[in-house]
Formats: structure tokens, C-alpha cells, sequence
């Protein structure tokens, strides 16, 4: 589903933030992106997202070449990738039910839809009872299931989480991996990128490691480091 | 384009301009100057064209003869007058009418002392249309028998330099201040994109497209242009009606553009360029901040 090919990264001041990148995610697939800061990670993220493009190399996304898009083609690329960020970017002055309709207004859905599919999704990450309630009188966690929410609304096949858990407490943590789970389950294909070790040891997914740009392993049901 | 989509739109710029109001208000008035400025001089070199078109109409040539033409050369020189082409009427006057006509209009006491009568035998021309004045004018000054030959030389031509003057100050001023306008327009759309950031960072990440985003605030900027015209437009007309009937009761003579029909290009024009205004600003803010 998605395959990158000898994908490089090197910024203007010469910094080279992905070197030589061959990945393969398969459909269904729930992979953890680790390595320290600075690894590339976010990088990664960035270029399967097309919010930049690689210096070298060749990225295909659900069959289309995502290095060659036409501008045009960029935001309907885009409506194919839910994004969860670890700041959470909730819009201030709408409430929840607004906040996830909004994915939904911004592609042109008619308001039949969005009246069907909001509800809906906001059943699955458990905030069916808070739509009327705004981002600030959420805890964090909450605030975490609305963006997951969010990023979901648009039935996406990829769904691409950059840190999602840095801003939350271990217990909400995991409380957001088993609703990651119960997504991936469902056929959703994830991504994320994390520090969290503890949670990347007990999921026993997918892990790739990254450093300085490479990818140092790749191993199925894999471990955050070789030592632990 | 669906309807969500239109309502979307609409109370987006909406509520934009609501959360710059100052902004807002200020590129309104300017728009608003700028288009007064534009509907006055239209409406000036309108009612210049009506008086310059009246006047011309008014011309007519005075045709003096030579003293002690008998009267059958006169005949012939009316009837060669008459057969030029573009002449639409010949009206002889004799020195004898000539000299009553001047007793009526400044006295009769203030001619007194004149014991002979020093005005000469003329005819009155009239074309048929004011253009061919010049040049009738010189057709008649080249037959036998005529003295002088007199127009209103100048006069046309004056009034048409006047009119250009007053087309061309209202081009320089509306351009100064239409650039103006499009200036402050641009401003406040950036302001507004700007306090908009975050959401429209959010926007594309949603995958909305260029356009879904750049819309609301087109739609912004040329309400901004429109509320602007409007302004201008009611100013200009309710200004104009006073104008009208003052100089109706002042000077009954002049010649004012007053059917609704004429006078409505002027105000179709001041809308349709506050329209293009306000596009304008924001499209080269739009263009200019929100590569996406």
C-alpha cells in the first residue's frame, strides 16, 4: 500500500535527514517508527504526507507516485491519510462534534453524510457524550481522542500518528493504544512515530528504527531497542 | 460546489471581517473615497459632453459681405451658400435689420451720435452638423464677395480641453486611490489570513483543497470592494439630485444629465469596479500567503 524507494532527504543547509530510505507498509499493517530525536522520523512523515518532497527517491501511495503528483492532485492524496499530532491541533472555538465535522466540511461532504458519519466516529473513540463540550474542557487525553477522531472521519487507509502519546499520562497512553488497536483492527492501516519504548515492547508490532536517516531494523513484533 | 459548501464560505467572511472590524471599516472608506471620487468625475465629463454637444448645436456662422453688394450678388451668393454641402439653413441679414436688432439690445439713446450706419450685410449659416462648422466656415470665407466670416472659434475647443482635464484628473486621482484601496483591501486579508493561520494549517491537513481555502477570503475582500461601492454609490447619487435641483432653480439654462437612464452607467461603473477592487486585494493576498 505504501512503498518508498530509495527515498533521501537533505535539506537546504546540507543537513541529511533521510539517507537512502526502502520501506514497504502493507495494508493493515501497525507499524512503529523509533529512533531518537533528530532520526528522521518526522521527516518520514512529512513526505508520505506530501508536505515536502524527497530530494531523491520515489514514494507510491495507495498506487500513485506521491513524488510526482500534480499540486492539484495533493489534498485528495491527503484525504487518504488521517493525521494525529502530539499537540493535538484542535481548532479553540468549536466544540467537538465541530472540530471532527470540520474534516468533513473542508472535503465538500453533503451534511447528510456528516450528520451520519460525526456521530459515528465519535462513538468508536468514546466521546459520544462531550460533542457540545470545546477542547479546553477536555483533559488531555480526550482533547488526543477527538484529533484521532478527526483524522479517522474520513474513513482514511492510512492513519499516521507523529508522538501521539508525548503530551499524555501513561495511563491515557494506553488507554489511546487500545483504541489504536481496535482501529488498526478494523483494517486501518497505522503509523506511528514514538519515543514511548515501554508501549512499542508490549505492543509487539511492527518496529522500524531510525538513526541519523537510516533505517537501522526492521523487524515484526520487534522491540523499541535491541537491548530491552 | 455544494451548498454546505457556499454556506461555508460565506460565514467564514463573515465572521472574518467581524474579527477585523477596524480593518475592515477603514478599507470600506477607502474604497468608498476612491469610487466618490470616480462617480463625481464621470458624472462631470457627462454633463461636460451634454454642454459641449448643446453648445455645438448653437453654433452658426455669421457671414459678412462686402459694402454695397447690389442686391442681385446677394441672391447668387445665397444661393451658392445654400447648395455647400453640410449647410443646413441660410438666413439673410440686412445692415438695416442689422443696425434695429443692436438699437434693441444695448439702446437706442446709446447709438445717438451715429449718423451713419457702419454695419455691413450678412447671412446667418447653420449646418447641419456642429463638426462640419470649421470647414463650411472656410468654404463660405473663400467665395467672392464676403468680407469676414465669423464662429464660435475657440469656444467647442475649450470646453472639450476642459472635459478631457477633468477626465484625466479623475483617472490619476481613482487610480492613486483605487491602488490605495486595493492596498488596504490586500492589508486586511492578510491580517485576516494571518489571524487564521492555525486553521488554515489544520485545513490543509484535512485535505481541503486551495481553493475551498482561499475562497472565504476572496469572498471577504470583495464584500469589502461592494460595501465600499454601495456607500459610494448612494453618496454620489443623493449628492447628485441636490446638485440637479439646485442648479435647476439657480441656472435653468445649463443643460444637466438628469434621466435616471443616463446618469445609471455611472453607477453601474462604481460598483463594478468596487467589485474588481476588493477582488483584487485579496486575490494578490491569497496568491501571495496561502501557498498551500
Amino acid at each position: 500500500m505504501l512503498r518508498l524507494y530509495n527515498v533521501s532527504k537533505v535539506y537546504q543547509n546540507n543537513v541529511t535527514a533521510l539517507d537512502n530510505i526502502n520501506l514497504h507498509v502493507r495494508k493493515g499493517d501497525f507499524l512503529f517508527l523509533v529512533g531518537p530525536s533528530g532520526a528522521g522520523k518526522t521527516t518520514l512523515a512529512r513526505l508520505i504526507f506530501r508536505e515536502e518532497l524527497p530530494t531523491r527517491g520515489q514514494i507510491i501511495f495507495n498506487g500513485k507516485n506521491v513524488v510526482r503528483m500534480r499540486p492539484g492532485e495533493v489534498p485528495f492524496h491527503r484525504r487518504k491519510i488521517g493525521m494525529v499530532f502530539q499537540d493535538f491541533r484542535l481548532l479553540p472555538l468549536k466544540n467537538v462534534y465541530e472540530n471532527v465535522s470540520f474534516a468533513l466540511e473542508v472535503t465538500g461532504a453533503p451534511s447528510k453524510e456528516i450528520k451520519r458519519r460525526v456521530p459515528e466516529v465519535l462513538k468508536l473513540v468514546g466521546l459520544e457524550g462531550k460533542a457540545k463540550m470545546f477542547p479546553h474542557q477536555l483533559s488531555g487525553g480526550e482533547q488526543q481522542r477527538v484529533c484521532v477522531a478527526r483524522a479517522l472521519v474520513n474513513n482514511p487507509l492510512l492513519l499516521i500518528a507523529d508522538e501521539p502519546t508525548g503530551n499524555l499520562d501513561p495511563d491515557t497512553s494506553w488507554d489511546l493504544m487500545k483504541l489504536f488497536q481496535r482501529i488498526n483492527e478494523q483494517g486501518t492501516t497505522i503509523i506511528m512515530a514514538t519515543h514511548a519504548w515501554d508501549i512499542v515492547d508490549a505492543m509487539k508490532r511492527r518496529v522500524v528504527a531510525l538513526s541519523r536517516g537510516r533505517i537501522v531494523r526492521d523487524e515484526e513484533g520487534g522491540a523499541y531497542s535491541y537491548g530491552a | 460546489m455544494g451548498l454546505n459548501a457556499v454556506r461555508y464560505y460565506f460565514r467564514e467572511a463573515f465572521a472574518s471581517m467581524r474579527r477585523n472590524g477596524w480593518l475592515s471599516l477603514a478599507s470600506v472608506g477607502t474604497v468608498t473615497v476612491s469610487l466618490i471620487i470616480l462617480g463625481c468625475s464621470l458624472l462631470l465629463v457627462l454633463n461636460a459632453n451634454k454642454l459641449a454637444a448643446a453648445l455645438e448645436g448653437m453654433l452658426e456662422i455669421n457671414v459678412f459681405l462686402v459694402d454695397d453688394l447690389d442686391r442681385e450678388k446677394i441672391r447668387q451668393l445665397n444661393e451658392q451658400i445654400k447648395f455647400l454641402p453640410g449647410v443646413a439653413e441660410v438666413e439673410f441679414i440686412s445692415r438695416e435689420d442689422a443696425l434695429k436688432k443692436m438699437q434693441q439690445s444695448i439702446g437706442a439713446d446709446k447709438l445717438e451720435g451715429l449718423d451713419y450706419n457702419p454695419l455691413p450685410d450678412a447671412f446667418r449659416v447653420k449646418t447641419r452638423d456642429p463638426q462640419q462648422v470649421p470647414q463650411v466656415a472656410g468654404e463660405i470665407a473663400r467665395l467672392a464677395g464676403v468680407e469676414e466670416v465669423r464662429y464660435g472659434q475657440g469656444l467647442v475647443e475649450k470646453l472639450l480641453a476642459i472635459t478631457r482635464a477633468i477626465r484625466i484628473a479623475g483617472w490619476v486621482v481613482m487610480i492613486l486611490l483605487g491602488g490605495a484601496a486595493v492596498f488596504l483591501i490586500s492589508t486586511t486579508i492578510r491580517v485576516s489570513v494571518f489571524s487564521r493561520r492555525k486553521e488554515i494549517n489544520i485545513m490543509k491537513y484535512l485535505g481541503a483543497t486551495n481553493w475551498f481555502i482561499r475562497f472565504p477570503f476572496l469572498l471577504e475582500g470583495m464584500f469589502l470592494g461592494l460595501a465600499g461601492a454601495f456607500l459610494a454609490a448612494v453618496t454620489v447619487f443623493y449628492g447628485y439630485v441636490l446638485t440637479v435641483r439646485e442648479i435647476n432653480t439657480l441656472m435653468p439654462f445649463l443643460p444637466i444629465v438628469s434621466q435616471f437612464g443616463e446618469v445609471l452607467p455611472v453607477f453601474a461603473c462604481v460598483v463594478g469596479l468596487g467589485l474588481l477592487i476588493g477582488a483584487a486585494g485579496s486575490a494578490l493576498s491569497v496568491r501571495r500567503f496561502l501557498n498551500v
